[in-house]
């Protein structure tokens, strides 16, 4: 048994196992998911952990349930979250986008496997980068963070849910099979020293009518349930106080461009990337466990004696632009490497080839890391 | 002199000006009947929390009720309302839609939360077609009825909904029509006070989409055909499944005491935490 929240110390521990831990110390009480490979040690863990310190995880029918529940939940005022891989993000992607349209702290852990369909579900791929971002239908924007080790499936779980506390937005962790069953050190700090966020509420007793709980491009505050706000709840188009319109084209537009700003306005201080490329001529760019090989290669490339720095997004969406652009000034070559078929590649070509060449090295079999001696083999090769 | 104003005006959210049900549809019955229950128990709107899905009848809490309201994604107003029962155990939780939607597109989010019998109130209203979309076939479309995507009849069985309710393990489930106003909010009465999954069917006449495309007739003249097809479940026990085609079997067809799920879990928590279950 243990009731502590947060189990301060230094422990040999599973990616899936940490960011079970993550969550919990973050503050969260509700989870809900369905069985899959290969995200079932952060759902097994939290059933075992969750109820301990007064929380709960719930199997629900299937993945649309549970991030149904999952948004019920924190309507509810409790911070929520589910766990599952891509066909469970497949299912759920209807009401992501609901999530997205009334603005729901949630968060939700995709530890992504081969695929496309049912595909490889043991193996660790990063086939769901867009996905994550254009999955549902319609213009919005999402957050999205991508830990390459255990420490930072627990860091990035507690991070997330701040995201999504603070910004009103489902948060996705976009881990792998590789890195969610990974075990390496995770330390896990002192309560005092994690740093926690809950969301805005409106002050009790303010006037229902007066509440302007929705399409704040500085996020209004959450009328969560529960407090005699009388929050009316639709992900039809609908103006700051809630009301739905679906006549007036205008405010359409409205509820498109206030939620989509309500993230690109705060891109600053969403985005994470790691920079190691002082000096450097050729830039490997990547994310996730692939960015383990590219540090490898990047630093046998120096005691080479070429020139090569890295770019690790951690913040992959929104897509931080402005970081490849700063980046890429500065290179002469930029490698991005990924482990897919180039799903983020594009991304970085439109910011980056203006300023560097840009080229992409996916591993030799997808599902594979790729080989830093891969790596450093293209790294010579464009270095002629 | 003063305005004229319905007892129930209190419970209708203030920016709301008219509503958006046609001419003769039952919604507004199930409406009042909702309303008039929560007012007999002297309860008040901000004891709960009203989720819907898709569809006309998921129009009556949302917007109309001043009141916490999640108007959801189709098919799905159960499982959100799931996890806000989970998160509010001491809140009523009410989803109203309607057969489209609880049954069609979510009839598993129905029978899961039916046998898990987790505390709540579904009530769905079932008027046998699509009425938003302009009247398509449901599974409870009558068989043989001409309709928008049938226009040679419907070549399925239909769900009886009820059944397929109490089979799932509800511990409660009442089925009345729109001719049944007072019995109607007398069961929703004891839906809401019910500790455990709580189901009411209720058949309401769609005019527009239903009885002037199938020729069943106006508003009136669906309300007469289903005084004329409800019988009470002690006539039905007497009937044989083919006797008992068309017929509707209204009343409190289960009320029955079993585990309940937020209790079972408020248990199980205690265990995780050491303590006596």
């Amino acid at each position: 048994m243990n009731e502590k929240r947060v189990l301060t110390g230094r422990y040999f521990m599973m990616g899936n196992v940490a960011c079970a831990e993550g969550a919990i110390a973050a503050g969260c009480e509700f989870t809900a998911g369905y069985p899959i490979t290969p995200a079932t040690e952060i759902a097994n863990r939290l059933a075992e952990r969750l109820p301990q310190v007064g929380g709960g995880f719930f199997q629900m029918e299937d993945e649309i349930s549970a991030i149904a529940a999952v948004i019920g939940a924190s309507w509810a005022g409790r911070k929520a979250m589910t766990v599952t891989s891509g066909p469970g993000i497949s299912l759920m992607l209807e009401n992501i986008g609901f999530a997205v349209g009334v603005e729901t702290p949630c968060v939700i852990v995709n530890v992504q496997r081969g695929a496309p369909t049912t595909g490889m579900p043991t193996v660790g791929v990063q086939g769901d980068m867009v996905q994550a971002r254009r999955g549902s239908h319609g213009d919005y924007e999402i957050i999205a963070l991508c830990p390459s080790s255990p420490q930072e499936m627990f860091d990035h779980t507690v991070i997330a849910f701040n995201y999504a506390e603070t910004y009103r937005t489902p948060v996705f962790i976009l881990s792998d099979a590789f890195v969610g069953h990974m075990r390496e050190e995770v330390i896990i700090p002192e309560p005092e020293k994690i740093r926690t966020v809950y969301r805005k509420i409106p002050e009790s007793g303010t006037d229902p009518q007066k509440i302007r709980g929705f399409l704040d491009e500085d996020v209004a505050p959450m009328p969560i349930f529960g407090k005699g706000f009388k929050a009316h709840v639709t992900s039809s188009c609908h103006d700051e106080y809630g009301k739905r319109n679906l006549i007036d084209i205008s405010a359409l537009d409205k509820f498109i461009r206030k939620l989509s700003n309500k993230i690109l306005k705060h891109k600053e201080e969403i985005t994470i990337v790691e920079r190691d490329y002082e000096g450097a001529e050729i830039v490997l760019v990547s994310y996730g466990a692939v960015a383990r090989a590219a540090a490898t290669a990047a630093s046998q490339a120096r005691k080479e004696g070429i020139p090569v720095g890295t770019l690790r997004l951690i913040t992959v969406w929104p897509f931080p632009g402005e970081e490849i652009e700063k980046m890429a000034r500065k290179a002469k070559q930029v490698i991005v490497l990924e482990n897919n078929l180039g799903q983020i590649y594009p991304y970085i070509k439109a910011e980056a080839a203006h300023f560097a060449e840009v080229s992409f090295l996916p591993p030799r079999l997808v599902g594979e890391i790729q080989d830093p001696e891969d790596i450093l083999r293209k790294i010579r090769e464009v270095s002629k | 002199m003063s305005e004229l104003v319905h007892p129930f005006h209190r419970f209708i959210r203030p920016s709301v000006t008219h509503t958006t049900f046609c001419p003769g549809c039952g919604d507004g019955i199930v409406a009042q009947s909702i309303l008039r229950a929560i007012d007999g128990l002297g309860m008040d709107l901000d004891d709960f929390v009203f989720v819907s899905g898709i569809g006309c009848a998921a129009w009556i809490p949302s917007p109309f009720f001043n009141a916490d309201v999640l108007h959801t994604t189709h098919g799905r107003p159960i499982a959100f309302a799931f996890g806000i029962k989970m998160g509010l155990p001491e809140k009523k939780v009410m989803v109203v839609s309607g057969d489209g939607d609880l049954v069609a597109i979510g009839g598993n989010h129905l029978i899961q939360n039916a046998r898990r019998n987790v505390e709540m109130v579904v009530i769905c209203i079932n008027n046998g077609i699509y009425g938003m979309t302009g009247g398509q076939a449901a599974p409870t479309t009558p068989m043989g009825i001409r309709t928008t995507t049938t226009p040679y009849g419907t070549v399925e069985n239909t769900f009886n909904i009820s059944r397929l309710v109490i089979a799932a393990g509800a511990s409660f489930v009442a089925c009345w029509t729109t001719f049944h106003p007072r019995q109607l909010t007398s069961s929703i009465e004891k839906a809401i006070q019910k500790k455990g999954f709580a189901f009411i069917e209720v058949f309401s006449q769609c005019p527009i989409q239903f009885g002037r495309k199938t020729g069943v007739g106006s508003a009136v003249q669906m309300m007469e055909d289903y005084k004329k097809r409800s019988i009470s479940p002690k006539e039905a026990a007497k009937l044989s499944e083919e006797e008992l085609r068309g017929k509707i079997v209204v009343g409190e067809l289960v009320d029955i005491e079993k585990p309940e799920m937020l209790e079972e879990v408020k248990r199980m928590k205690n265990k995780a935490k050491g303590g006596s279950e």
